[in-house]
């Protein structure tokens, strides 16, 4: 008899002999589900799942990369830790990050204001109440280099949400750091530049997908050659997840946006093998701690396949799903919100138990407003403690043989493979986008997740059980509401002192070149130089591409 | 047979978080109301045009950018301005406790924080028809 077998014998008798007993007796909770909404079994056994270990699992830093993207993983250095910081003007952020940095911070992630995503300027009427609310204001190089004041470029690595515009933002971190003296092929760093997932679900967007996917295919072409240790793209799971997605679909739709990405670029006569390496990408770690670790693990073996199989990648390099994580804002309550460090806490754990290379632990006061300095710290030793204390890091994915995890891995994969084919024979991700079937998708889980919570199927601690009276928080971050003015002062100063005759020369070679298909990066960066202002690049450039309109899907 | 109530779910601002507009706006129509919903990015002239238009007993923000202060009275102002004051204004989203009694003053009648259940926005609603009527 097989081991297998003789384990089937063996269950089938504790069923009958143990378990059917008991069950008589004490029957167990309803709602035992995950977040597909499917049923948890009671127990997962070498039953569960098909065991090839060299073919699923193998050794980390080899293909598929299901243990992890690297040989020693946390045994060598920690994964980075990364704070996403930026509100009011260029100085109050910059502050915030020399603070974060004295704090033992290893990185920078900027936020930046809405305007400064859509292309705005602060003067902008659409702009009026948005500027320096959820980000820092940039208009213009001078509020870059304001805002990396005293902060050598050369030495930190800089991670940039901006999307839409990125091409723009990362032109003037270009040209800040030239100021310092340092070259393009030495800075380091990330821009988000997922354009896909603005559109399904964070909703920066400027213009439609076509002219979008060329200026993400530029910006890989642009650094290739000129910015090599630039992170190009961060695929984006996390806004999806936060959407309301469950955790398969939070990967299939992220890796089923990454198809699309390489499918343009490849179109276009880029290598894979050239730009693929420098593509990273950005996940949610929620609440339920193992799925969220099969997850990570499905995303890397996935990724994996796909770029080896579909692409027929070469390198290792170019199969290594490198990813951010960042804990999951959605899952914060505005009650009891000093419950939420535990959230954080649980968080963070299955983003390092599944691998991350970065992380951004949110703080506990999220869901009321913008952090406070002493919450930032919190959420910063948050992954401080599970980095030297938990001593989950001493070893490679110590979660790996264990039967449910393998189990939810091929579940989570399966899953996600059925959607990105389903996608596929949609004709990709930018037409099942147009259709609104990712959104739609989304929105039911989202639906279904919320109907549970006010039927109290599930449970969330302080809001729908556990609720006590209690005073409003004191002493959240306000926003001056001042910084609007001031924004828009010292940008009529900035247009005042600039060569003016160069601007709209620029701006008019820019819209040239849009109507053709030249690389738009060097004259992009040719028009931060000369102080043209984001809102009348961007203005330029809708002028040419149009704008896109939201496909609404209730 | 009973007027159904007619309502508009509206993002003003450039605030792109439409979780929460997209679920009340859906269980609002499961509670058997009719709803109109704007999608993201609209001004608050349009919205109170829409508003107008499409003849709603209310008008419900949704933003978590933090700009509620500015866009939540522009919202109500451009209703009064255009003669339709008595289309009832509420907001919800990621708002502090302190800014509620501006907001309030301002002319939004009602405004939701994180953690509340769609059964309270329901009764409100129906308070304030039965207000009307």
């Amino acid at each position: 008899m097989s081991n297998k077998e003789s384990i089937k014998k063996e269950a089938e008798k504790w069923e009958k002999e143990t378990l059917t007993p008991f069950l008589a007796k004490a029957p167990e909770r309803e709602n035992l589900k995950d977040s597909s909404g499917e049923d948890v079994n009671r127990l997962y056994t070498p039953l569960d799942y098909e065991e090839n270990y060299n073919e699923k699992l193998n050794f980390p830093g080899q293909f598929p990369f299901t243990r992890g993207v690297y040989p020693t993983m946390y045994r060598g250095r920690f994964w980075t830790m990364r704070q996403y910081a930026g509100f009011g003007t260029a100085e109050e952020s910059n502050e915030r990050y020399k603070y974060l940095l004295k704090q033992g911070q290893t990185g920078l992630s900027v936020a930046f204001d809405l305007p400064t995503q859509i292309g705005y300027d602060s003067d902008d009427p659409v702009s009026e109440g948005e500027v320096g609310k959820v980000g820092v204001a940039i208009d213009t190089l001078d509020d870059m280099e304001i805002l990396f004041k005293d902060i050598p470029l050369d030495k930190v690595s800089t991670s940039m949400t901006i999307n839409a515009t990125a091409s723009v933002l990362l032109a003037m971190y270009i040209a800040v750091a030239e100021k310092q003296g340092v070259t393009a092929d030495k800075i380091r760093g990330t821009i988000q530049n997922d354009i896909l997932k603005e559109y399904i679900a964070r909703g920066t967007y400027v213009f439609p997908p076509k002219p979008s996917m060329r200026l993400i295919t530029n910006i890989f072409e642009f650094c290739s050659q000129n910015v090599p240790k630039w992170n190009t793209i961060s695929i984006s799971g996390y806004h999806i997840r936060e959407a309301g997605s469950s955790a398969a679909q939070e990967v299939a739709f992220t890796l089923a946006d990454g198809i699309e990405y390489c499918k343009a670029a490849v179109d276009t006569g880029l290598d894979i093998d050239v730009f693929a390496g420098r593509l990273s990408f950005f996940f949610n770690a929620h609440n339920d701690l193992l799925e969220e670790v099969a997850k990570f693990r499905a995303a890397r073996r996935m990724w994996a396949k796909i770029m080896k199989e579909k692409f027929g990648a070469k390198k290792a390099k170019s199969m290594m799903l490198r990813f951010h994580t960042q804990t999951a804002g959605s899952t914060l309550t505005a009650q009891q919100p000093d419950n939420n460090i535990v959230r954080v806490a649980i968080q963070t754990l299955a983003a390092v138990l599944g691998g991350t290379q970065s992380l951004h632990t949110n703080s506990r006061d999220e869901a009321l407003a913008l952090p406070t300095e002493d919450s930032v710290r919190i959420a910063l030793r948050t992954q401080q403690i599970v980095a030297y204390e938990s001593g989950v890091t001493k070893t490679i994915d110590p979660l790996a043989g264990s039967y449910y995890i393998e189990a939810l891995t091929d579940k989570i994969e399966k899953e996600a493979f059925e959607y990105i084919d389903k996608i596929e024979k949609m004709g990709g991700m930018v037409a099942a986008i147009e259709g609104g079937f990712v959104q739609k998708e989304i929105q039911d889980s989202a639906y279904k997740y919320q109907m549970e919570i006010e039927k109290g199927d599930r449970i969330i601690v302080g809001v729908n059980k556990f609720q006590m009276e209690e005073p409003p928080v004191e002493g959240l971050l306000k926003v001056d509401m001042s910084i609007q003015n001031k924004q828009v002062e010292k940008l009529k100063k900035i247009k005042e002192s600039r060569d003016n005759v160069k601007v709209k020369s620029v701006l008019k070679k820019l819209e040239e070149e849009a109507k053709g298909n030249t690389n738009l990066m060097p004259t992009i960066l040719e028009a931060v130089k000369v102080y043209a202002s984001i809102g009348e690049i961007t203005n330029t450039l809708r002028g040419v591409f149009g704008e896109y309109k939201e496909h609404i899907v209730l | 047979m009973k007027k159904k109530i007619r309502i508009l779910i509206a993002k003003p601002g450039l605030d792109g978080h439409d979780r929460g507009a997209k679920f009340i706006a859906r269980a609002l129509r499961d509670a058997g109301m009719e709803v109109i919903y704007t999608g993201i990015r609209q001004t608050p002239e349009s919205i109170a045009d829409t508003a107008i238009q499409e003849d709603v007993d209310f008008v419900g923000l949704s933003l978590l950018s933090g700009a509620h202060n500015v866009l939540f009275p522009k919202v109500v102002e451009e209703l009064r301005e255009k003669g339709a004051e008595d289309i009832v204004v509420f907001g919800g989203g990621v708002i502090p406790e302190d800014d509620i009694p501006f907001l309030k003053k301002k002319g939004v009648q009602a405004v939701f924080t994180p953690g509340t259940s769609i059964k309270d926005v329901v009764d409100f609603i129906n308070k304030k028809m039965n207000e009307k009527n």
